[in-house]
């Protein structure tokens, strides 16, 4: 297979941005019928090089090459024309428009030049069908869950018949089911010569459905393997030469204070009459497939939505008639998922994004203390090993996950007494996921209560004290700490309606 | 553990780069000067004392509307209902010292001094502005529209209580205790005309409250994004409301102005008032999408607006003329903003 010829290449391609040199003479390329996996650390320029092969940047230095020929990509139309596809790490859809809208935006069928809606709809139903999928292509896609909006990212790449398709962090909202439907149409796409780069920073993902592995490191390229030839500590060597190493101890809620009661909770049709308890100083994971209703748990914890019936007491007092922010400044906070919906204010620099929800304690005599704020974005910034260029670059120009430690920051220094993170790591590479947890286990053992909801199974499995699983909107297993195995937490997180009746104190 | 900034290698920005990016944001402040220079070197009467007092006396009409009006549209939304804001206040403020507050039920009528004249004109612009503020909170009507229908119904008021009619001869009586409306007008503290002052005052508090205090952080960040100030703690609807009573307030400042500098009240005062204060906005550099921008801006735009219309009258450059070029500058401001943003579009990334 290493005698099939590059279909696109990248040579010495160099990109500056103010500030920033995010990619320094790098070479790339992509076979045809190959996976070609990209990774790195957060901010290590791997979504500035698919960038660059996509038309959506165009490089400081060096060119592209195209079946052996040079070819100028001025923009993603460019692209298109040429059969590259891209699906984006920040989801790129429409949320006014529908499913099969967003699908055929800007490549619509049309039948003497209307558009030919049957035609797209049976498409559409077809991809959904191909990728698993029961969701209905009429459904607004701001009315989706996260995951399933990347779905339908998903589906908008193949509608295009590309030949080469960059993948950037395509599985982050998704959860294992899904990813082994959209890895098993990867082979397919593989199959018929189609070129495919990977960026993912789930690294048995890429050990399962790379071909080979190039590794970037501060824009610039480490080197390049066959998969068949290293192993997962090869890749983190490369990356960083930091070792992921999950935190020992775990705490237990014997002895502790209770901190957070939540009775019967309920949300029609999504979440079903959900019960537990949060000591004081406990980790506890939320594992669950799509749709199991963990989003929106939290955010009837939170107060962003609101629920039909139950009970939610913060150290014994009542909470479901408070708002956000009042939940916020009784110490309940919220990591949202969506970074780029919920997360982020785009035209605010880092340092204002951090200090957002926590604009009182930055103040002295009800004007807002410059020093104050930079204090505080710095410290965060150096213990989340944030990568910019200080607290005043604009959000938008920091990598993926490094906009997601902007977001965990930003609640941090809310000084929570319960912090809810819902899939804190999306998008944060191996070493910073370690970071963001040995925080979260800190403020753990400082008696802060964490609850986070995770997708990934090690993820849960290495971290948390003890596991809830969510299943159709039902808690239907809970797990200590010494109960703990795969085959549990996914028997549980399948389990069927009737099953389900766990309360977990 | 080494600290991870020394691995961001920096690129120093070219110094050029870095000055025709502040050149770029402080173009409304750029445009100005070059009028100034413009109409300075074609005009000798343009720069006399005379002139530039009448200027500026005309720019702080538009310059405090659109100091209020910054608040609204940096939260992404639009007030056109200043205008007729405005025109209330006058009348408000004219009825009150001409007729009096008539109490029917008790068979009285209430005379007040001059001070509690402006505040209560004052208090009936916030008031409208806190009616569109619920308007676009509570009921989530779109802010064009809501603005649109107060636009309407704050003139049709203003109508009604006078009458259709002027209050003219806005004196009050030494008997009433009423008299010295004229002062906020036409009076002067240290050589400077006051409405000059209040503009200054205005401004000064605007961009204060705007840059420097929790309230002005969350206006840009509702601006930015709505859900994730929210999300923040962020009382959304509060804030918002909170900006479009600041607007009638400041419309209402300019409504009292325009009566005593005139000392008779118009229900008619204001109309297209909105239209001047939006591009002054604009041209200051502030985001119709809401979330960029800033108070400065929109009293350097509020100026260019003015030196333009008076030095093109200066030039005797013909009426019509001057409405086209006013036109075009407009257009131009926002070409300007379209730029910018599709620069930071372009800054985007993940
Ligand atoms: N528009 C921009 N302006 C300035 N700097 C930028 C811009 N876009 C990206 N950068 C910088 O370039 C570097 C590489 O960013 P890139 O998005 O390629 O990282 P990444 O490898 O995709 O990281 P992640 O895993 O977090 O997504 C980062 O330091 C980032 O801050
Ligand atoms: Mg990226």
């Amino acid at each position: 297979m290493s005698e099939a010829p590059a279909l696109l290449r990248a040579c010495q391609v160099t990109k500056h941005y103010p500030g920033t040199l995010a990619l320094d003479s790098v070479d790339f390329e992509v076979r045809g019928g190959e996976v070609h996996v990209l990774i790195g650390e957060n901010g290590a320029g791997k979504s500035t090089l698919v960038k660059l092969l996509a038309g959506v940047e165009q490089p400081t230095q060096g060119y592209l090459e195209f079946n052996g020929r040079a070819i100028r990509l001025e923009s993603t139309r460019d692209a298109a024309v040429a059969g590259i596809g891209m699906i984006y790490q920040e989801l790129s859809l429409f949320p006014n428009l529908s499913v099969v809208e967003n699908i055929f935006m800007a490549c619509e069928r049309t039948r003497g030049g209307v558009i030919d809606r049957k035609a797209e709809e049976q498409i559409a139903r077809g991809l959904m069908k191909r990728l698993e999928q029961d969701i209905d292509v009429h459904t607004l896609v701001g009315d989706l869950p996260l995951g399933c909006q990347q779905i339908v990212e998903i589906c908008r790449a193949l509608a295009r018949n590309v030949r080469v398709l960059l993948m950037d962090e395509p599985t982050s909202a998704l959860s294992p089911s899904e990813i082994e439907v959209l890895f098993r149409v990867i082979r397919e796409l593989k199959a018929t010569g189609v070129g495919i780069v990977y960026i993912s920073h789930k690294l048995e993902e890429l050990m399962e459905i790379g071909d080979r592995v190039t590794v970037l490191r501060d824009g610039r390229l480490v080197e390049s393997a066959a998969i068949a030839d290293v192993d997962v500590g090869w890749i983190i060597d490369r990356m960083s030469g930091r070792r992921w190493a999950p935190p020992a101890e775990h705490a237990e809620c014997a002895g502790q204070a209770e901190v957070l009661r939540v009775e019967h909770v309920h949300v029609p049709g999504r979440v079903h009459d959900v019960s537990l308890t949060l000591c004081a100083g406990e980790l506890v994971g939320v594992y669950g497939l799509m749709g199991a209703g963990r989003t929106e748990l939290f955010e009837v914890l939170a107060g962003s939505r609101a629920a039909a019936g139950g009970r939610i007491l913060l150290g014994g007092s009542r909470m479901e008639h408070l708002s956000v922010r009042e939940r916020i400044a009784q110490g309940l906070a919220l990591v949202p998922e969506d970074r780029q919906a919920a997360g982020l204010i785009p035209t605010f620099s880092l340092g204002r994004n951090m200090t957002l929800a926590s604009l009182e304690a930055h103040a002295r005599h009800g004007l807002l203390s410059r020093a104050e704020e930079d204090a505080s974005a710095s410290r965060l910034i150096a213990q989340l090993r944030i990568k910019t260029t200080g607290p005043a670059q604009p959000i938008t120009s920091l990598s993926g996950g490094n906009q997601q430690k902007a977001v965990i920051s930003k609640y941090l220094l809310t000084k929570p007494r319960v912090l809810l993170m819902d899939e804190p790591s999306r998008g944060v590479d191996v070493g910073a996921r370690a970071e963001i947890f040995e925080i979260a286990r800190r403020l753990a053992s400082e008696g802060v209560a964490i609850l986070f909801a995770s997708s990934d199974l090690h993820e849960v499995l290495s971290l948390a004290d003890r596991v809830l699983v969510m299943a159709r909107g039902r808690l239907s297993a809970s797990f200590a700490r010494s109960e703990l195995s795969e085959q549990n937490l996914m028997a549980a997180a399948c389990a069927k309606a009737e099953s389900l009746h766990v309360n977990a104190q | 553990m080494s600290t991870h900034n020394e691995v961001i290698r920096r690129v120093a920005p070219a110094g050029h780069h870095r000055i025709n990016d502040l050149l770029f944001r402080l173009r409304a402040l750029v445009a100005l000067i070059v009028l100034v220079i413009i109409f300075a070197s074609l005009s000798p009467a343009f720069l006399s004392s005379g002139n530039l007092m009448i200027l500026v006396k005309h720019v702080a009409i538009n310059a405090i509307l659109a100091v209020g009006m910054t608040f609204v549209i940096l939260t992404g939304g639009i007030d056109l209902s200043v205008g007729s804001i405005a025109g209330l206040a006058g009348i408000v403020a004219g009825g009150l010292i001409n007729t009096g507050l008539v109490l029917p039920a008790f068979g009285v009528v209430v005379y007040f001094q001059v001070w509690l004249v402006i505040l209560l004109a004052a208090l009936a612009g916030s008031g409208v502005g806190a009616l569109n503020g619920l308007l676009v909170t509570k009921f989530s009507v779109a802010p064009f529209i809501a603005t649109l229908g107060t636009m309407y119904v704050a003139r049709g008021a203003a109508l009604l209580i006078s009458n259709g009619a002027t209050f003219p001869n806005l004196l009050g009586k030494p008997e009433l205790h009423n008299t010295g409306f004229a002062w906020l007008g036409s009076g002067s503290i240290l050589f400077l005309p006051v409405p000059i002052w209040l503009m200054a005052v205005v401004g000064a508090a605007g961009a204060f409250l705007a840059s420097r205090t929790p309230f002005g952080r969350r206006i840009y960040a509702i601006g930015g994004n709505e859900r994730a100030a929210e999300l923040s703690g962020v009382r959304v609807g509060r804030v918002k409301l909170l900006g479009y009573m600041i607007s009638g307030f400041c419309s209402a400042i300019v409504g009292v102005i325009i009566a005593s500098q005139l000392m008779s009240a118009h229900p008619a005062t204001g109309e297209t008032f909105e239209l001047n204060a939006i591009a002054a906005v604009v041209l200051g550099g502030t985001s119709l999408m809401g979330g960029r921008g800033g108070v400065g801006g929109s009293i350097a735009g509020a100026f260019v607006i003015g030196v333009l219309a008076d030095g093109l009258v200066l030039l005797g450059v013909s009426q019509f003329w001057q409405i086209v070029i006013k036109g075009v500058v407009i257009v131009v401001a926002v070409l300007l903003d379209q730029m910018q943003k599709r620069f930071s579009w372009r800054e985007r990334s993940s």
